[in-house]
Order: structure tokens, then sequence, then C-alpha cells
């Protein structure tokens, strides 16, 4: 028998804010999170992009001290959302063997492992410290938030590039509906603004240039959109069964309808143009608790203000809903957040289960000219959803052909 | 020029204080690391490797079993740098 699966609690750590809600009323309130990148070393390795959106709470002002020395930034971001999801949940008395986390993300330990490396390269072996291996492993988020909050129904981590913490919340959905826990823990986090990656993703001609422009650079689906804002930050949610949380008394944001994972069998960069396997993610996320597609209300977009992925994902969207997906509020908000790569379907399911709860769609900053081949109704200014029950989806897209996808309900 | 005692305490405690924000005015000789600091092995091998650095010294990993006090590392420095 199909469970239902509710949304309990969530938390957030962005370049928009350090909670959940500063973070959504932010981006209400048509907020970019991008800045100039301060750092040393971007004048010290000549880095060709100069600014990122960072996230706007330190970890250091949240958590203690020897959690900062002993957690890669992954981690930290990791915790900081946890707990709060999980307090904003009423930090509820759970069994710990039927409570699990489902974490992601894209690249893990990166800062860890290159810090280590220069430690190496200058000072020597010995010099390496010895919490290197377990604060660049990737399951380093998902093991702090397990020690810290005591899951023991597994820790699980997913790995698919961008596509990571929407995964992530589709696999903690079918755990739930596995029977293997009866409250999850789900999202991602990333802390990858480092030389190395800005380097990597420029290299591929995937970032935006406009380094004089930071707030207005990403700008998805606009016609003069030139590559992603790399972003940072985590964002987690508390799924659990109705049940579980009706008999706690739990408030419930939405409903989880279910998520989708396919794979283009493509290419390892370019998504297919076709997006044949991106909409099976869409319409195997709809279809999971056998909900229509004409029940679509609201999309949150993967839309990164590349030239070439919001024009697949465009062209996916309209092979699932044909011409119907000219009527559906489409919300792309990288263009306030920046791509938080594994972090970024965590915090896009926060936004899609506000817009429920709230029932309003929000804004999709920096759109001047919308590229007439992108026929979407995309959402420029905070807007009413209409009554009764409504249904949104959040897509996200990998590196590697992975798509994922998870559809909400109002609660 | 080497340390004093003092000096290489000063120093030592800082490294803790470091690693593991105990205060350093109660990293004292006669404290064991593990059992009054409650510092664990992972954190012990930091500071072994700051240490290092810190006092310009080589202390062998099978040394470090035998440095349960904070009298023990500072004795081990003192000798270790002259």
């Amino acid at each position: 028998m199909t469970k239902t699966i509710v949304v309990t609690g969530i938390g957030a750590t962005s370049p928009l804010g350090g909670t959940a809600e500063e973070t959504w009323q932010a981006l209400l309130a048509g907020q970019s999170g991008a800045r100039p990148l301060e750092q040393e070393w971007v004048a010290k390795w000549d880095i060709p992009i100069t600014f990122a959106a960072q996230a706007k709470v330190p970890s250091s002002e949240v958590l203690e001290r020897i959690e900062t020395k002993r957690l890669d930034p992954s981690s930290q971001f990791a915790l900081t959302a946890a707990r709060e999801a999980w307090a904003d949940a009423g930090a509820p008395e759970v069994e710990p063997e039927r409570f699990g986390v489902d974490w992601a993300t894209g690249i893990g330990g990166v800062w860890t492992l290159l810090d280590a490396w220069d430690t190496l390269r200058e000072r020597g072996p010995r010099r390496v410290l010895p919490m290197t291996v377990p604060m660049l492993m990737p399951n380093g988020p998902a093991a702090a938030i397990e020690m810290s909050l005591g899951a023991r129904a597994g820790a699980r981590t997913v790995v698919s590039a961008c596509a990571s913490s929407t995964e992530s919340i589709a696999n903690a959905y079918d755990h739930l509906q596995a029977g293997l826990a009866d409250i999850i823990i789900a999202g991602g986090s990333e802390a990858a603004i480092h030389p190395l990656p800005i380097a990597s993703f420029a290299a591929m001609q995937a970032l935006s240039k406009r380094n004089d422009e930071p707030a207005t650079a990403s700008r998805p689906y606009d016609v003069t959109r030139d590559g992603f804002v790399l972003g940072e930050g985590g964002a987690a949610v508390v799924l659990e069964t109705e049940e579980h949380a009706k008999a706690r008394g739990a408030k419930i944001y939405a409903v989880l309808l279910g998520g989708a994972v396919t794979s283009d069998a493509y290419h390892i960069t370019a998504p297919d143009p076709e997006g044949s396997a991106a909409a099976r993610a869409m319409i195997g996320a709809v279809k999971a608790a056998g909900a229509d597609l004409s029940d679509v209300a609201h999309i949150n977009a993967h839309a990164t203000s590349t030239p070439v992925g919001d024009i697949a994902e465009y062209h996916a969207l309209r092979r699932v809903f044909g011409d119907d997906v000219e009527g559906i509020p489409v919300s792309a908000t990288k263009a306030s957040t920046g791509h938080l790569l594994g972090g970024a379907g965590g915090i896009e399911a926060i936004f899609t289960i506000k817009a429920l709860a709230e029932r309003v769609a929000p804004p999709t900053i920096n759109l001047t000219e919308q590229d007439p081949e992108v026929r979407l109704d995309v959402v420029t200014s905070p807007r009413k959803l209409g009554d009764g029950t409504l249904l949104a989806i959040s897509n996200s897209f990998g590196f590697g052909g992975h798509n994922a996808v998870v559809a909400f309900a109002t609660a | 020029m080497a340390l004093s005692t003092e000096e290489v305490l000063a120093g030592l405690a800082e490294l803790v204080n470091d690693e593991t924000g105990i205060a350093a005015d109660t990293v004292e000789m006669d404290k064991s690391f593990t059992d009054d600091l409650d510092i664990d092995s992972i954190s012990m091998m930091t500071i072994v490797v700051n240490a290092e650095e810190k006092f310009d010294v080589k202390i062998p990993d099978e040394e470090v079993k035998n440095l349960k006090t904070v009298g023990d590392a500072v004795r081990y420095i003192t000798a270790a740098q002259s």
C-alpha cells in the first residue's frame, strides 16, 4: 500500500540567508546572492571568474569551533541546514532505528582534499592532518548529520552532480515507502567556491563571465544568458510518513507525492536535446502518486542560465506538457541563488514546498528579454497560485545525464 | 635557540586550545591528555603534527603513546629541540 509522505521541517543556509525562511523571504524580495569574491586566491591565481554566490552566513557564526575544525565546509553547511530542519519539525522524539538520512553532494570535501595536497607539497607528508580522510569523504556530510541527530536507519549519500539533492529526496521517498524508516532528513550541500572548481567550470565555458555585474549575471531564459553562477550552501527537508507525523501532531508543509530518476545515456555533459529521459523523470514523479500531468500548477525549473541547458529543459517540458506548458507558472530560482550544485535540488525543493504552502510562485529575477525560443510563462514577480489542491514539480539535471524530479502537493 | 619549559608549555597549550577549544590555562603539566583533557586520538595526532611544526622537532609515531600527560609532551619537546 502506498503511504502518504509529508514534509514537516525545512532548513537551509544559502547565498540568500542563514535559514530557510530568510532565504525564502530574500527570494520573494527579488534579491541576488551573487557578490564579488574578495579572497586573496582570486588575484593570486588570476581566476577568470571573480564572483560567486557565497553563503550569506559563515558556518563559523553558527557552529561550534570543534565542528568547523573537524568538518569540511560542505559538511558544515549540511549540519546547519539539517539542525534547522530538525528543530523546525519540532525535534521529534523518534526511535533512532527508524530515523534515517538521505543526503547528497556533487563534489564532496574539495576544500579539505586540496588543502591537504597543498600541505603535502609545501610541507611534506608528516604535516598532513589526521582528519583529512573523514573530512574529504563525500559521505562526510551525511555522517555529520547522522551523528549530530542520532539517526540509525542508515545515512546514505547519492552523488549525481547537479541532480544530487533532488535524487536524495526521491530516494528518501522510496526508502519511506519501503518501510526502511518512519522519518528521514533529506537534502544536499556543496562548498565548491574554490579556485580549482571555478577554473574547471570556467574551462568548459559553463560559468557566466559577467564579472562586472554579479547580481544580474544569472539570468535563466534571458536571450543574453551566458552561463551559471557558482553558489554554495545546504538545504534539508524532514520527510515522514503521514501516520507518524499525525501521531505526534506535527505541522505539515506539503505532501511529497513522489520522485523519479532517469538517465540520458547520451553525453557526459551535454543534455540530450530531445529530452526524452528528462521528460520521463517528470512524468514518473507526477505519476508516482497517481496524479495527472494536468494537475501541475507550478514548476521550479532546473534552469541554470546556460545557453544550451535552458533550451534542453524547455524541450523536455514541452514534450511532457505539450502546449499546456505555456499556461504553467515557471520559476527559475537559480537567478537569485546561483547554482548550489549538489545542494541545488534541496534548496529548490524548499522553494517548491514554500510556494505550495503559501500559494505563491517565487520570482525569476534578471529576465529582461525572454529567449523567443522559450515559450514558457516565467514568473518574474511573486505570483499568487490558485485555491484547492495544487501540485508542483522541481527539476534537477546533472553532468552524466542524470535527471531527477520530485513532485509535491499542498497539504 | 631552545625554548624553556614554560615557553614550550605555553606553546603546546595554544595548540591544544586551537584544536579542541580547551582553555589554554587549564593545560597544565600534570594533566592527562585523555583522562583529564578528554582529547581523542585524532585530536592528539593533530596536536602532534602541529607541535612538530611549531617547535621544529620530530615526534615519532611510536613515541606518541608514551606522551600521556602534558608534562610528558613538554619534556619530550624540550629535550628534542636541544
